[in-house]
This record gives structure tokens, C-alpha cells and sequence, in this order.
């Protein structure tokens, strides 16, 4: 261990790895990756599935076996890595401090720092289901952490409650280990997940799917007896006369992901409330000088190929900043704001720095807030003047978008205080 | 008898919704696909259907209990289960290496279940 790395990432997930891959390839001289866990691979290492790495390595892998590839790259590179180790504390100076069993304290400086700690998932506490309060009600990414690396199964008979994609790969996954999946339950009238996790969980083992519903309660008094089961309107309230009593022993919980961003909070990085992480810029650099975000920490991604590709351009901005060869943007007055606008519910980076374009083109990548099934236009504008725009054959709330900003676009938004971006019917 | 079925591709993310004329197991037609591998998926669906299967067995003195596993190819579907028996009952030393062959021509398919990570 040394008292001063280049770059000091927090957290080994694909994000984190990939960050410290990107900034030893920069031409950072130390770089440490600190791990809570008692090793590297962060969430990759219980997502035992495959349909890792398709649109990126164009290889079908397992969870695993993607954090392998990164894992090693990391280690040919020699980057450092400190296990078991807690972040407590980072200063607005990048003075770090960390515990570990083994490690003890340990304190540390950094020229720059990626923050990659991840996503948290939705409790029950945070969608206030009413009822007892028994044992048997768990997030599905708790029960996938039991079932597929501890060995332990949580429970025989499940409802599950909400279609995101951990959801679905846990109904599927359970099944495989012979317990039954009675239900899944989604309030919104469409699936959350991927199109094709419903087909492979879920139709292939007939489990049966309800839009449009929730759990109104939670029956039982030590563990989980069953779940009352209510179908709702379009403001998602109950609609009388539609409940069911499901039995089941276990609820899992699969109901969304927040970026984990307790460290950036506490060390005075400004959050989005929009996506729940830091503002960043296109090098995915917070408000903060020195202090870069990556992966699900900025939002929450669908796909791990695109939280790589974020990690890596993460981690190489904080390789060019260590190294003095990157500023901070609000040292920068033509640094221009990217804002949602028509059905678009957030936007990232949320500030574009048109001196990027100089170097490459800038990707934004978005979410909508409605589904369009019908062809649509992504397309960026200063007032009415398009500065770019994309083709797509869709958009899902579901599925992140994304937009280039070429190069030739530098003047454009050289001049531009603000891009609205807007996803669009191409028919209009 | 030709007939017209709906399937969901799972090639890729996107999870094109095909629209598929066959007679039998026979594919006449393909609509709905965004790109080849579409009508690719659509036959073997109706004549061989296949999925990639992961699952984790036992492993003896390692750092962890579980070794995650998965199918090198796709492994017919109807099977999943017959493989997911024969898995449960079997037990791996430590230290394995990624891709290491777990359980050699599964259930005699020709497919070999690979471990996904290293374990020490």
C-alpha cells in the first residue's frame, strides 16, 4: 500500500473494474481499486446467468465469467486492490479513509478518485406495503446473493413482486432449485424487465404474470402466510373487488434500484434527483474536482455492457486529471447543459463540455418516460435548431436510449447554454 | 396446415416480437425481426427449442461453497431439468479455473458445463 495512488476507485463491480483498467491504459502509475467484499466482481459474482457482454464482447457470459475477463485485465495490469475494506470517508481533498478485518485503517490520498459503488435495491420500507411484519419478505437481489453463492434457500413458495429483470431471472432461478414461483405481480400495465427474460423465466416455466397489480398486504404473523393480491387502475389504486389471497411463504421484492450514493452525498457531491447519482460531466466528472462517478453510482443501467463502457471513459477522465491534463469543467465557461425534455425522464451527462468533441464524440444516453412502440426519432436541439439526432425503432422506459453527439456538432454546442433532448415520433 | 404463432426473439436485448408462418415445424415465413439471427431463432424454436442454462454445484475445499456453472451451448430445453438433477449430485475440487469442463457431453448432447469463474 502506498499514501498517494493516481486514482483510487471505490468499488470492483463492472463499473469500478473497468475504471481502473481505463486509467492504468491512460498512463496512471497507481491505481487502487478498494472492494468491501472479500473479493472482486461486485454484484457480477451472484448473477450466475448468462447474457453478459452481447452488444460489447459480442459473447454470451455469465455473470461471472464477464467480471473474470475484467478481473484478470485488472491484475495483467497491475492494478492494487485492497479487499474487505470499508470506505467510511473521502474529503473534498480525495483524503480517503477506509476499515477493513485485515487492513485495519487505513488512510490515503488520491488525485483522483472513481466513485463505483453501485446500486442499491427498493425495500419494502420504501414502497410501504402494509400488512405484518413477518420473516419471508426479501429483495430478489438478497435471495439471488443466498441461493447463489451461500448455498441457502429462503423459502418453497414465492410470489415475486415486480418484473424487473432480477426478478424474473430469480422466478426462474428458484424454479430451478424446486421451489414454486406462484406469481408475479407488476403494478405498471407492462413488463420492467427485458423482453426476453420474460420469455426464458418466466413462459418457459409457466409462471404466470399479472400487470397491473400489486400486493395490497402482507399476511401471516412469524413468516410470511400469503399475500393479498389486488389488481389497480391507471393512478395505480387498488380496484375494490379485485383482491385474491396468493399463499406463499415468501415475498421477493424486485421493485427497482437506486444509485448507492451515501459516501458522494457525505463528502458534498451535488446529487441529480432525477437519476439519484452525482451531476456529471462527458467525462463523467461530479461537481466536484477530481471526483468522477461510474456505472449504476451515475444511474441505474440495464445492460453491464454499457456500465463497462461508462467505467472506462470514468476512469480514463480520471487518469487525464491525475496526470494535470484534464480540468475541472467549472473552470469552463463553455461547458453547456444537457436538459429532459419531451418524454424523456433524465439525461447523462447532464453537462457537455464541447472541447470533447475535439478529442471524440460525446454519447448521452437517456430514458423515456413512456413507451413509444413505433418508430422514434432521439434528437438533441438548441431552442429549435437539431444539433443531433438517432433513429430508433422504439422506446421503452425499460431500455436505457442512447445519443451521439458527433464531432462536427462542436460549434453547435460551443454556442449552446442548453440541449433539450427529446424522443419523438419519426411519423409527427 | 399452416399456421401463424407469435415468438419473442431472446437472441439479443432488443427481444424483437416475430410474427412466424410454418406448417409444422416447418418455417414458411418470418416478420418482425430486426435483424438474421430472427428467422435463425424462429426455426430452432419450433424444431429444437434451446436455452443456455447456469446453475452452481457443490464445490470441496474452496473459498466458497457454491461454483457457478453454465452450458457451453444452448441445451434442449425439454432436458433442463433431467441436467439440473444430474448437477445437484455433483461435487468439484477446488481450485477450478473459468471454462474448466465440470461435467464432460451432458446427458450425452455433445454439451460440456463450464465453470464461470475461477475458485481457489
Amino acid at each position: 500500500m502506498k499514501q498517494k495512488y493516481d486514482v483510487v476507485v471505490i468499488g470492483s463491480g463492472p463499473g469500478g473494474l473497468a475504471a481502473a483498467i481505463a486509467a492504468k491504459r491512460a498512463g496512471a502509475h497507481d491505481v487502487l481499486i478498494i472492494e468491501r467484499d472479500v473479493e472482486l466482481g461486485g454484484i457480477l459474482q451472484q448473477c450466475i446467468h448468462n447474457g453478459f457482454g452481447v452488444e460489447s464482447l459480442k459473447r454470451d457470459l455469465t455473470g461471472p465469467g464477464y467480471a473474470q475477463r475484467f478481473i484478470n485485465e485488472a491484475q495483467a495490469l497491475n492494478v492494487e486492490v485492497l479487499l474487505d475494506s470499508m470506505v467510511l470517508e473521502i474529503t473534498p481533498e480525495r483524503h480517503i479513509i477506509a476499515c477493513g478485518k485485515e487492513a485495519g485503517l487505513v488512510e490515503l490520498d488520491a488525485r483522483a478518485v472513481v466513485l463505483a459503488m453501485g446500486c442499491r435495491e427498493r425495500t419494502r420500507a420504501q414502497i410501504r406495503i402494509p400488512g405484518t411484519r413477518p420473516a419471508g419478505v426479501y429483495t430478489a437481489g438478497t435471495a439471488q446473493r443466498w441461493v447463489n453463492i451461500e448455498g441457502y434457500m429462503p423459502g418453497k413458495r414465492f410470489v415475486i413482486l415486480g418484473s424487473g429483470d432480477i426478478g424474473m431471472i430469480m422466478a426462474r432461478r428458484l424454479t430451478f432449485e424446486g421451489a414454486t414461483v406462484e406469481r408475479m405481480l407488476e403494478i405498471m400495465p407492462f413488463i420492467t424487465g427485458l423482453n426476453r427474460n420474460y420469455v426464458q423465466c418466466l413462459l418457459d416455466f409457466n409462471i404466470p404474470l399479472q400487470l397491473s397489480h400489486t400486493v395490497k398486504r402482507v399476511l401471516g404473523s412469524k413468516r410470511v402466510e400469503a399475500v393479498e393480491a389486488v389488481q389497480v387502475d391507471e393512478r395505480w389504486q387498488p380496484i375494490a373487488g379485485t383482491e385474491e389471497i396468493i399463499p406463499c411463504d415468501t415475498l421477493l421484492l424486485s421493485v427497482g434500484l437506486i444509485p448507492e450514493n451515501e459516501l458522494s452525498r457525505q463528502m458534498g457531491v451535488k446529487i441529480d434527483p432525477l437519476t439519484g447519482g452525482p451531476y456529471v460531466d462527458d467525462g463523467f466528472q461530479t461537481g466536484m474536482p477530481g471526483v468522477f462517478a461510474a456505472g449504476n453510482v451515475v444511474h441505474v443501467y440495464d445492460l453491464v455492457d454499457w456500465v463497462t463502457e461508462a467505467g472506462l471513459i470514468a476512469g480514463r477522465s480520471a487518469a487525464e486529471f491525475a496526470l494535470g491534463k484534464r480540468p475541472h469543467p467549472s473552470a469552463d465557461e463553455k461547458t453547456c447543459r444537457t436538459k429532459a425534455s419531451e418524454n424523456v425522464r433524465y439525461v447523462v451527462p447532464q453537462r457537455v463540455n464541447a472541447e470533447a468533441l475535439t478529442q471524440r464524440p460525446v454519447k448521452l444516453q437517456l430514458r423515456v418516460l413512456h413507451p413509444i412502440e413505433e418508430p422514434v426519432w432521439v434528437e438533441a436541439r438548441n431552442g429549435d435548431d437539431l444539433i443531433a439526432r438517432q433513429a430508433e425503432r422504439y422506446a421503452r422506459p425499460g431500455e436505457m436510449l442512447s445519443l451521439d453527439l458527433p464531432q462536427k456538432a462542436y460549434d453547435a454546442v460551443r454556442r449552446a447554454e442548453t440541449l433539450t433532448v427529446n424522443v419523438v415520433r419519426r411519423r409527427a | 396446415m399452416e399456421q401463424t404463432d407469435t415468438l419473442i426473439c431472446i437472441t439479443c436485448p432488443m427481444g424483437c416480437s416475430l410474427a412466424v408462418v410454418h406448417e409444422g415445424q416447418t418455417v414458411i415465413q418470418v416478420t418482425g425481426n430486426h435483424c438474421n439471427r430472427g428467422p435463425r431463432y424462429a426455426q430452432a424454436e419450433l424444431s429444437d427449442p434451446r436455452r443456455m442454462v447456469a446453475t452452481t454445484v457443490k464445490v470441496r475445499g474452496g473459498s466458497k461453497r457454491l461454483l457457478p456453472v453454465y452450458t457451453a451451448a444452448p441445451f434442449p430445453k425439454s432436458r433442463i431439468f433431467e441436467l439440473l438433477a444430474v448437477l445437484r449430485n455433483l461435487e468439484v475440487e477446488a481450485p477450478v479455473r473459468a471454462d474448466q469442463v465440470v461435467l464432460a457431453n451432458a446427458l450425452g448432447t455433445g454439451i460440456d458445463v463450464l465453470a464461470s469463474r475461477d475458485l481457489s
